[in-house]
């Protein structure tokens, strides 16, 4: 299966401290794929990476064939708006928006109507047992409601890729789960690819596949049985 | 059975006495209560019937006959697979996997990857808990929700050890 989005050898420096050494990360349509590691192992500068925000120093990030590194910030822009959907731990609703408001957000930007752009945010309410919080602002919803709305936004554009970095960290167990469920089935209808960097297993665990970051690298779980080093 | 496996690493080292596989098990481990006398033989009596261990020796003394233990081939192929497999969750691990860390920091084995290699056979288990729980009834969630957390529990831990390899190196060897 080819790869939908694809980084290569991925390093990146901030001042003295490496956080990327040499990173490979490669997930296809379809796919629900689970970033996990500790504090400071570079496991959300590889997520900036990959979603255009950061520029990497050396290595390479192919989207759809098309290499998006060293693109300008214009087109990088274009490229986060356009393809990619974003889903972070809280903080990211406009705060005097209305619910739906937000979740039409991405569908302004790109230049649509706003009445095709509302009638569209309509149909993800009721989708995620949102029916009647259209009109709250962000400060009248619960921790679990305000992630379902963010989810709708980061969806509502169709994007190819959708990046959750710990999308449920505010939120206790059950709203997590009914998050990520949401969040898992939607991606999956619509054929995009997610990366979701969490240092919950819990959340982990509802992906196709998890791998490990640990000093700025990738490890993918393969184990040489018989080495004889220690650590 | 840790017993068993603790002893080949000991033996690993070194050809030991009975006696001395006891003393070095107390010390190493420091399990909390002493390894008796009992166990270290019968531990012994099974690895030599399964040909992972021989005797190689037989000293006489004040007492009994002092006899000298010494690993085989087919000892040091249990215990590598041993160490390299990973172990299906469930609620008791806790005795299994801290001997393994032990085992394989005092035997000079890459402990972090085979505590990678078990984290990612937990993460595969909380997969497939969480698939079967997405699809069942509330009362059948609950129940898969108890042995998730358990397994969570273990995961940080898992990942808790990795993070303190060095300090624990140091110890071990």
């Amino acid at each position: 299966m080819k790869a939908v989005l694809e980084a290569v050898q991925l390093r990146k420096s901030f001042g003295v401290t490496e956080a990327l050494r040499g990173a490979d990360l490669s997930v296809h349509a379809g796919e629900v794929m689970a970033v996990m590691g500790p504090s400071g192992s570079g496991k959300s500068t590889l997520l900036h990476c990959m979603a255009a925000i950061l520029r990497p120093d050396a290595g390479s990030v192919v989207f759809d064939g098309r290499r998006i590194d060293a693109l300008g910030d214009r087109q990088r822009t274009q490229l986060r708006r356009g393809a990619f959907g974003f889903v972070f731990q809280f903080g990211q609703l406009v705060p005097e928006l209305t619910a739906i408001e937000n979740v039409a957000t991405p569908l302004l930007l790109a230049g649509q109507r706003r009445r095709t752009a509302i009638a569209a945010a309509q149909g993800w309410f009721d989708r995620l047992g949102l029916a009647g919080l259209q009109g709250r602002l962000p400060g009248e919803l619960s921790g679990g409601q305000a992630q379902r709305v963010a989810v709708a936004r980061a969806l509502i554009g169709r994007p190819r890729v959708v990046f959750a970095d710990e999308p449920t960290g505010a939120l206790d167990t059950a709203a997590g789960d009914d998050v990520m469920e949401l969040l898992v089935d939607a991606v999956r209808q619509q054929d995009a690819a997610v990366i979701v960097v969490t240092h919950e297993p819990r959340v982990a665990a509802f992906a196709d596949r998890t791998v490990l970051v640990q000093d700025g690298a990738v490890d993918d779980g393969a184990i040489e049985v018989g080495a004889g080093a220690a650590g | 059975m840790t017993v068993s496996y603790a002893l080949l690493t000991l033996l690993e080292e070194s050809e030991r006495h009975g006696y001395d596989l006891k003393r070095a098990y107390d010390q190493r481990f420091e399990t909390g209560r002493a390894l008796s006398f009992g166990a270290v033989y019968r531990a012994l009596g099974q690895l030599v019937r399964g040909g992972q261990v021989s005797v190689v020796g037989i000293e006489p003394g004040a007492g009994p006959e002092r006899k000298r233990y010494a690993i085989t081939e087919s000892g040091v192929t249990d215990l590598q697979r041993w160490l390299a497999e990973p172990e299906n969750p469930h609620p008791h691990l806790q005795e299994l996997l801290f001997m393994k860390v032990m085992l394989a920091l005092v035997s000079g084995r890459p402990a972090k990857a085979y505590l990678r290699a078990q984290q990612q056979h937990h993460l595969a288990r909380m997969r497939e808990l969480t698939g079967a729980r997405r699809e069942a009834t509330a009362t059948a969630a609950l129940r898969l929700d108890y042995e998730l957390f358990h397994i969570e529990a273990d995961l940080r831990w898992l990942q808790h050890a990795q993070a303190r390899l060095a300090d624990l190196a140091a110890e071990a060897r």
